[in-house]
């Protein structure tokens, strides 16, 4: 049995391994279903890093695994291995590679980001309704609740941090987490212990906690932020599948953390539309404030 | 290729001609070591501190304003008593116990005074440790600065108790001088620093 | 600080050189000031309870075998997952990696008959039972249930009591680690035998020297959070209470700025043992010293500079987000350099297959994993999915079970002749590895699935939907707590009637293995003097022999 030129060797492997990472890279192989306009964004970018990272995988492992039979002892054998002790063109090489992958996949997490309305983020975007304009940044909540002259002003709602928009949304609801429920509040005056929207129409969500640190985590959406007590935080995406899908606290909140859970329901505009109508209808007239609870059971 | 083992002389390490079981005193690069990660705790409490005044329109807030002047006479005795002990330092080099003493005494009795205007502050301030966030601040930085002198005091009549006996410190050997010495200015740099914070900053809003 | 004058010195040199030979059983019971009964006083110690939290996470994976939370009560769930995460990073990966091996090995590897401050040294160990006291009793109030993170305002309302004893039994800890941390360096930097200049320093000291730096600076910002935590606890403060103008992310930063850290503090000390098990047992010297060298000191600079990354979806700006989203990505650089020259340093060896080297192989496979998906976690879009995940707990377990505790079982095995004068038992050894290999595998991979499908962390009740791959899961857990029972009987059984082992049964050629096993106390008769390099595998004249020197 002649030996194969190793040119050849490399060549088998550098494209089966090629050919492996490719396929694994496009199968979204573990995401659940896509429902926002960010999910694709992220599936895409996690999917490339993941292509990277199978190849990488192969190489490495298989490297080590091949060196691990090639160079094991052989019987009789006491002696030592070749006195290599570095190479400098090869040290090089592990270094620069994986530093350009590195930094094109950060510029390139920066573009993700940045299309995901990253940037916008605590840019007064959501805080149209509540807020004229201007956007005061590192207004303290803390110091209106310290101050003394006893009338605690109305809160106004200022994102500091989350994913925003600079255009005025088409929703917007008020998120408050709590032990161990949420609970959504419409500006039209419904309070709904789900969150219902509308296919294919930005949304805002402004997010506060009144106990402890949450995270309001859509897997479908690929979107998470935490609601902290004391901060105000924002979601700002499209829908873009009608459905309904889990709501998940992400963040440990206390005994019941893996019981706050509540589901969103991605409806039609029309559907929408009848849903704001009739929890309008059955929660306004007598201006009672209804529980979360029974707008929705 | 098989190397075959060498024989065991070849691999055997040669007595060392200057070995000895003497210990050395390392304590002196110890503490520096030790005081760098003691930087890093008060730096913690400045970065809260910053983040705090960063957020609040206020700092400090209506009612717990600090005053200056105490404060202001505190951080010239405690200035003024890194040079004190630096003198006894000095005494020390030249083999002078008695002036070592002297310096170091007179040290201990200004961190004393120190303490004392800091307890008589705490007194006359108004409000407590849990008034507001600033109030937190406030005695927990100078609060744990003031352990910081404690213990520095306790080090000076430390080397001043053991100095009583003939030849514990030398011109040569006086490696616990200079650590008390090191440790008390790393407090007053400490203080100079949390002063500016506190009292001048507050001064300057 | 401990005035440390070494009690050893003259005493038994004043006899003449005539040194009593071994310790006796009971000298490991109290507070002793030689370095290689304090480094095996920590391993014991931290082993014990490795033990204690491996049986955490059995009874969390039970209960996560069904959806519903029907084993036991969702606050104990939560009080065992905050101790399990607690006391193996503070209970065992530190004191092992650190306190273990640390305080056993770097004196003898550079020449030195103890550390700067043996009873510094010995002071910091005895910090540590109290703590895990600490933990350990907090369950009879309820335990911490706030998680390791302990994030207020979660850990300011619930279990006061128990949640004070974990903040002080951390502060112990973290005391003890930066007391630690200044002997090391101390020792280091002072103590090397004159005939070993810096870059003959064998590579765990060099791993030990970034670990002990990273210690050092980043400990005592954790200390400080945990004091403020403290005080809003007991004495009405309120840095971290929202509704009384306090700020909860200020927490996080403080939090992180440690924790993170931590997370090098727990590997690169493995590293440092991997550097040395893998030129050993590959009969080879290490491939690109000063790479390896220069990477630990840029993964200790470049790793207090990435903390946020375990924030992106808490209270972080968006120019904060994408900052920590590239210092995080640039980390994998320096450790790429390492993996890389390991694979390197196997090639052209002649591999003995101990269990030692069996399991830093296996290490150098698992962390791959580790390391490649923590390059997916490091950036902040992906993150926002995935953090708070089960991906994330598979994650940081291929790293940490599958660096860090494999490295360790590696070093036990390279290194327990040394340290008892016995041999381990090779075949009982590798029965351990493969078991352990299997259920590390079969535990954390199918968790990468779970997280992304949608299954967040730390909690006892989960979708139905979840559950064939928690009940892998749960399998893969079982045998990994099976796998340790061959381990416990090697170890106990080889302690007292395994195989004599020579001073250098591995033919090594670190200082260590110049001396007895186990080593006289104050390690030498005579110190030795460096006559090659650590790693001098095949290059003439210097290959070793199972001789011990001072026996001639």
């Amino acid at each position: 049995m002649k030996q194969l030129p190793a040119s050849i060797w490399t060549l088998t492997v550098g494209i089966l391994v090629t050919l492996i990472a490719l396929w694994a890279g496009n199968q979204n192989l573990f995401f659940p279903e896509q429902a926002s306009v960010q999910a694709p964004l992220v599936d895409h970018f996690f999917n490339l890093m993941f292509m990277i990272a199978v190849a990488l995988f192969l190489l490495v492992a298989g490297t080590i695994i091949f060196f691990a039979v090639q160079y094991r002892q052989r019987p009789g054998d006491e002696g030592d291995g070749v006195p290599l002790e570095g190479d400098f063109s090869l040290e090089a090489y592990w270094t620069l590679i994986p530093a350009v992958i590195v930094i094109v996949l950060g510029v390139y997490s920066v573009q993700v980001f940045t299309e995901m309305g990253g940037f916008a983020a605590g840019g007064g975007g959501g805080n149209h309704l509540l807020m004229s304009h201007g956007h005061q940044p590192h207004q303290p909540m803390p110091a209106q609740l310290v101050s003394d002259d006893g009338a605690e002003p109305a809160p106004a709602f200022k994102a500091e941090y989350g994913l925003g928009g600079s255009e005025r949304p088409d929703v917007t609801v008020t998120v408050t987490g709590m032990q161990y429920a949420w609970i959504f509040n419409y500006p039209e005056g419904i309070t709904a212990g789900e969150l219902h929207i509308p296919v294919n129409k930005s949304v805002q969500l402004n997010i506060k906690a009144t106990d402890v640190i949450h995270s309001f985590w859509v897997p479908q959406f690929r979107l998470k932020q935490d609601a902290i007590p004391g901060h105000d935080t924002e979601l700002r995406f499209t829908a873009t599948k009608v459905g309904d899908y889990p709501v998940v606290c992400a963040e440990l909140c206390g005994g019941y953390h893996g019981a706050m859970r509540t589901r969103v329901y991605v409806h039609t505009q029309e559907e929408y539309d009848r849903w704001l109508a009739e929890n309008q209808f059955a929660q306004h007239p007598d201006l009672s404030k209804a529980v979360a609870v029974h707008a929705t059971e | 290729m098989t190397t075959a083992p060498t024989p065991p002389e070849l691999a055997m390490p040669a007595a060392s001609p200057v070995d000895d079981h003497a210990h050395h005193d390392f304590r002196l690069f110890g503490l520096l070591t030790f005081l760098v990660s003691e930087s890093l705790m008060f730096g913690a409490l400045f970065a809260v501190f910053l983040i705090f005044r960063a957020e609040f329109p206020a700092w400090p807030p209506e009612d717990t304003e600090v005053e200056l002047l105490l404060p202001a006479i505190n951080t010239v005795i405690l200035v003024s008593s890194s040079f004190v002990i630096h003198y006894g330092d000095v005494a020390i080099k030249k083999g002078n116990v008695a002036g070592l003493q002297k310096w170091y005494g007179l040290t201990a009795v200004m961190g004393v005074i120190f303490l004392a205007g800091q307890a008589y502050e705490y007194a006359t301030l108004g409000y407590g440790l849990t008034t507001n966030v600033f109030a937190n601040c406030f005695y927990i930085m100078t609060g744990f600065h003031g352990l910081h002198v404690f213990v520095g005091i306790l080090l000076i009549l430390g080397v001043i108790w053991r100095s009583r006996l003939p030849g514990h410190y030398t011109a040569a050997k006086h490696t616990g001088v200079a650590m008390a010495e090191i440790y008390w200015h790393f407090v007053d740099i400490i203080w100079i620093v949390l002063f500016v914070l506190i009292y001048v900053l507050a001064f300057l809003n | 600080m401990a005035q440390a004058q070494l009690p050893v010195s003259g005493e038994f040199s004043a006899a003449g050189g005539h040194h009593p030979t071994a310790w006796k059983w009971y000298d490991y019971f109290t507070f002793n000031v030689d370095h290689k009964l304090i480094g095996i006083q920590y391993l014991v110690f931290s082993f014990v309870f490795y033990l204690v939290g491996g049986l955490m996470a059995v009874v969390m994976r039970t209960e996560l075998y069904t959806p519903d939370a029907d084993v036991i009560d969702p606050n104990l769930y939560n009080a065992l997952l905050t101790n399990h995460g607690t006391i193996m990073i503070f209970g065992w990966v530190v004191p092992a990696a650190i306190g273990g091996f640390g305080n056993f090995l770097v004196p003898l590897m550079i020449g030195a008959r103890d550390m700067a401050f043996p009873r510094l040294n010995a002071l910091a160990f005895w910090l540590l039972p109290p703590a895990g006291l600490l933990l350990v009793g907090s369950f009879f109030f309820g335990g911490a249930q706030a998680g390791w993170t302990s994030y207020p305002p979660l850990s300011l309302i619930t279990a006061n009591t128990a949640q004070s004893m974990w903040c002080l039994s951390i502060i112990l800890a973290g005391t003890s680690s930066i007391l630690g941390s200044v002997n090391f360096i101390v020792t280091m930097v002072k103590m090397r035998v004159p005939s070993m200049p810096w870059d003959k320093m064998p590579l765990f000291c060099w791993a030990m020297m970034a670990t002990s730096i990273l210690a050092l600076l980043s400990t005592p910002v954790l200390a400080i959070g945990l004091i403020l935590l403290l005080f809003d606890i007991n004495f009405g403060t309120s840095f971290f209470k929202p509704d009384a103008g306090g700020n909860v992310i200020i927490y996080q930063h403080l939090f992180w700025f440690y924790s993170h850290p931590a997370v090098y503090l727990m590997i690169l000390p493995i590293f440092g043992i991997m550097s040395e098990v893998i030129p050993v047992h590959a009969r080879k010297p290490i491939f690109g010293y000063k790479a390896i060298v220069g990477s630990s000191m840029v993964i200790c600079f470049i790793g207090l500079f990435v903390w946020v990354h375990h924030m992106f979806t808490s209270g972080t700006p968006p120019w904060m987000r994408m900052f920590f989203t590239i210092s995080t990505l640039i980390v994998a650089v320096p450790t790429g350099v390492k993996i890389f020259s390991w694979t390197a340093t196997l090639w052209g060896g002649k591999i003995r297959y101990t269990s030692a080297m069996l399991f830093a192989i296996g290490l150098l496979i698992m962390f791959v994993v580790g390391g490649l998906s923590g390059v997916t976690l490091g950036t902040a879009p992906v993150d926002i999915h995935m953090h708070d995940t089960y991906y994330v707990v598979a994650h940081f377990h291929y790293v940490l079970f599958g660096g860090s505790v494999f490295g360790l079982y590696a070093g036990i095995y390279h290194w327990f002749p040394k340290m008892t004068g016995r041999m381990l038992n090779e075949p009982l050894g590798k029965v351990h590895f493969i078991l352990t290999l299997i259920g590390a595998n079969l535990t954390f991979l199918p968790m990468h699935v779970l997280g992304t499908q949608g299954m967040p962390r730390r909690v006892a009740m989960y979708d139905p939907q979840f559950t064939q791959i928690n009940q892998i899961c749960t399998i893969g857990a079982f045998i990994l707590a099976f796998s340790v029972i061959p381990f416990l009987v090697n170890v106990i059984w080889s302690w007292g009637w395994g195989e004599k082992a020579s001073g250098n049964p591995w033919r090594a050629l670190t200082l260590e293995w110049t001396t007895d096993s186990p080593p006289m106390i104050e390690n030498w008769h005579r110190l030795p003097v460096l006559t090659h390099g650590p790693y001098d595998y095949g290059l003439a004249g210097h290959a070793p022999s199972e001789t011990t020197p001072s026996h001639v």
